[in-house]
C-alpha cells in the first residue's frame, strides 16, 4: 500500500458522503413504506389477514402489498430496513475502489462475504 | 391499537435518543419495556431489538458519516473480527457453557467501567503518542473527528489493533451465542483496548451494530420472531429519535457522555457476573 496520509482524510470525507447518501435513501424509502403500512392499518383497523397472521415469506409479503395489506406493507418496510446495513457494505466496496483504496476493497469484499455466509447459515442473535 | 402505535413510537424515540449518543443497541431499553412492562413473550421482544439495533445504527449513522465523526475504516476492519466471531458462536451453541461467556464479558466490562472512570478522572479525551503504533499505521486507522462542542478537527491515533479485534471477536461470538447486542462490548473495544476517542468510538459502533445484526436480524424476521404492529411503530420512532440523538452527541462534552456511559457499562458488567455466578434477584 503507498502511504499517502496527506490525502487520505480528504478521500474518506467523500467515501463517506457517497455511502451516507446512499443509506440515506434506503433509511427514508424503508420509513416511508412502512409509514404506509402503518397508516393503512391504523385508518382501516385492519391487519389485511385472519387474526394474529404474520406474513413472513417473500411471496406472500410481496402479494400481501401488492393487495395492499397493511401487515404485509409493514413487513416489507421492516425487510427493507434490515437490508440497509447490508447496502451500505456494498455501497463501501464501491466507494473504496472508486477512492482506488485496494485494501479495503479487499477487506470490505471480505467482511460482504462472510456476512453472507452468515446470512445462509442462519446465525443466531 | 392506537394506544400500542403510540407508546412504541415513545419508546422508540427514546430508545433511538439514547442508542444514537451512546453507541449501543437499544435492546437493554427496549427488552425490559416489551417483556415486563408489556408482558410481550421473550422471543418477540428479542425480535423487536434486533430492528432496534438496525434502526439505531442506519438513523444515526447518516449523520455520523455526513459529519464526519465514525471512523469507517476502523469499522471495516474489525467488522471481519465482529461478524466471524457471530458464526463461532452461532455454531458453538449448545457447545460452550455460556456461563464462562457471562463471567468473562462481566469482567471485562467492570474493567472498561473502571478504565473509563480513570479516564474522566484524567481529563484528557485524546491520547497524545509520539511513536505511531505500526499496524494502525499500515492500515490506515489513524484518523481525525469535528467535534462541535469543541467546535475544531481533532486527529487522534489507535493503538492495540490485535486486542481490538480479538475483543471485537469476542463481541461476535458472544452476540451469536447469547443472543444480546453487544454494543456495549464495541464502545469498550474501541475506547478502552484501542484508545480511540469516546464520540468515534460510540459513532463507529454504532455503525458496526447494524451489519453484525443484519446476518442474525433475516433469520428472526423468516422465524416469525417480528410482529409488524410491534416493531413498525419503534422502528419509525428509533429512525426519529436517533437522527436527532446523533445531532444531540455531536454537540455534547465527551466528558458527559462518558458519565452517562459509566453507571450503564458497570450495570450490564455486573448483571452479566451474575448471570455467569447464577445469581438470581
Amino acid at each position: 500500500m503507498a502511504q499517502k496520509p496527506a490525502t487520505t482524510a480528504r478521500e474518506m470525507a467523500q467515501v463517506e458522503t457517497i455511502i451516507g447518501r446512499i443509506l440515506q435513501v434506503g433509511v427514508i424509502f424503508s420509513a416511508i413504506v412502512m409509514l404506509i403500512g402503518l397508516a393503512l392499518f391504523l385508518v382501516t383497523g385492519y391487519s389485511g389477514y385472519e387474526g394474529d397472521f404474520v406474513p413472513r415469506q417473500m411471496g406472500m409479503i410481496l402479494a400481501g402489498t401488492w393487495q395492499l395489506k397493511p401487515y404485509a406493507i409493514m413487513m416489507l418496510g421492516v425487510y427493507c430496513l434490515i437490508l440497509t446495513p447490508v447496502l451500505r457494505v456494498v455501497v463501501s466496496i464501491y466507494a473504496f475502489y472508486k477512492e482506488k483504496d485496494h485494501l479495503y476493497v479487499a477487506i470490505t469484499t471480505l467482511v460482504l462475504i462472510i456476512l453472507l455466509i452468515a446470512l445462509a447459515i442462519g446465525v443466531k442473535g | 391499537m392506537i394506544h400500542t402505535t403510540i407508546i412504541m413510537l415513545a419508546v422508540g424515540i427514546f430508545a433511538g435518543i439514547a442508542g444514537a449518543i451512546l453507541g449501543i443497541g437499544g435492546g437493554m431499553i427496549i427488552t425490559p419495556i416489551l417483556t415486563l412492562g408489556m408482558g410481550l413473550n421473550i422471543k418477540y421482544a428479542i425480535g423487536a431489538s434486533i430492528i432496534a439495533v438496525i434502526a439505531t445504527s442506519s438513523g444515526s449513522t447518516i449523520a455520523y458519516l455526513r459529519d464526519n465523526v465514525l471512523n469507517l475504516r476502523v469499522a471495516m476492519f474489525l467488522e471481519i473480527a465482529t461478524t466471524i466471531g457471530a458464526i463461532v458462536g452461532a455454531l458453538l451453541t449448545g457447545v460452550l457453557d455460556p456461563k464462562y461467556l457471562y463471567l468473562l464479558f462481566g469482567c471485562l466490562l467492570v474493567f472498561s467501567g473502571w478504565n473509563m472512570y480513570r479516564k474522566l478522572r484524567r481529563g484528557s479525551e485524546v491520547l497524545q503518542r509520539v511513536e505511531p503504533d505500526k499496524i494502525a499505521a499500515k492500515l490506515k486507522l489513524n484518523g481525525t473527528y469535528f467535534d462541535k462542542a469543541e467546535m475544531k478537527d481533532i486527529d487522534y491515533q489507535v493503538e492495540n489493533v490485535p486486542a481490538g479485534f480479538s475483543v471485537m471477536f469476542g463481541a461476535g461470538v458472544a452476540s451469536g451465542l447469547l443472543g444480546i447486542g453487544s454494543g456495549a462490548f464495541k464502545v469498550m473495544a474501541l475506547d478502552t483496548f484501542m484508545k480511540m476517542p469516546l464520540k468515534p468510538s460510540s459513532s463507529t459502533s454504532n455503525l458496526m451494530m447494524g451489519v453484525t445484526a443484519a446476518a442474525s436480524a433475516t433469520v428472526y424476521f423468516f422465524n416469525g420472531a417480528i410482529l409488524p404492529g410491534i416493531a413498525v411503530p419503534m422502528a419509525l420512532g428509533i429512525l426519529g429519535g436517533a437522527v436527532i440523538g446523533s445531532r444531540i452527541m455531536q454537540v455534547l462534552p465527551a466528558r458527559w457522555i462518558r458519565i452517562v456511559f459509566i453507571p450503564i457499562i458497570l450495570y450490564i458488567g455486573f448483571e452479566m457476573l451474575f448471570k455467569g455466578l447464577g445469581v438470581h434477584f
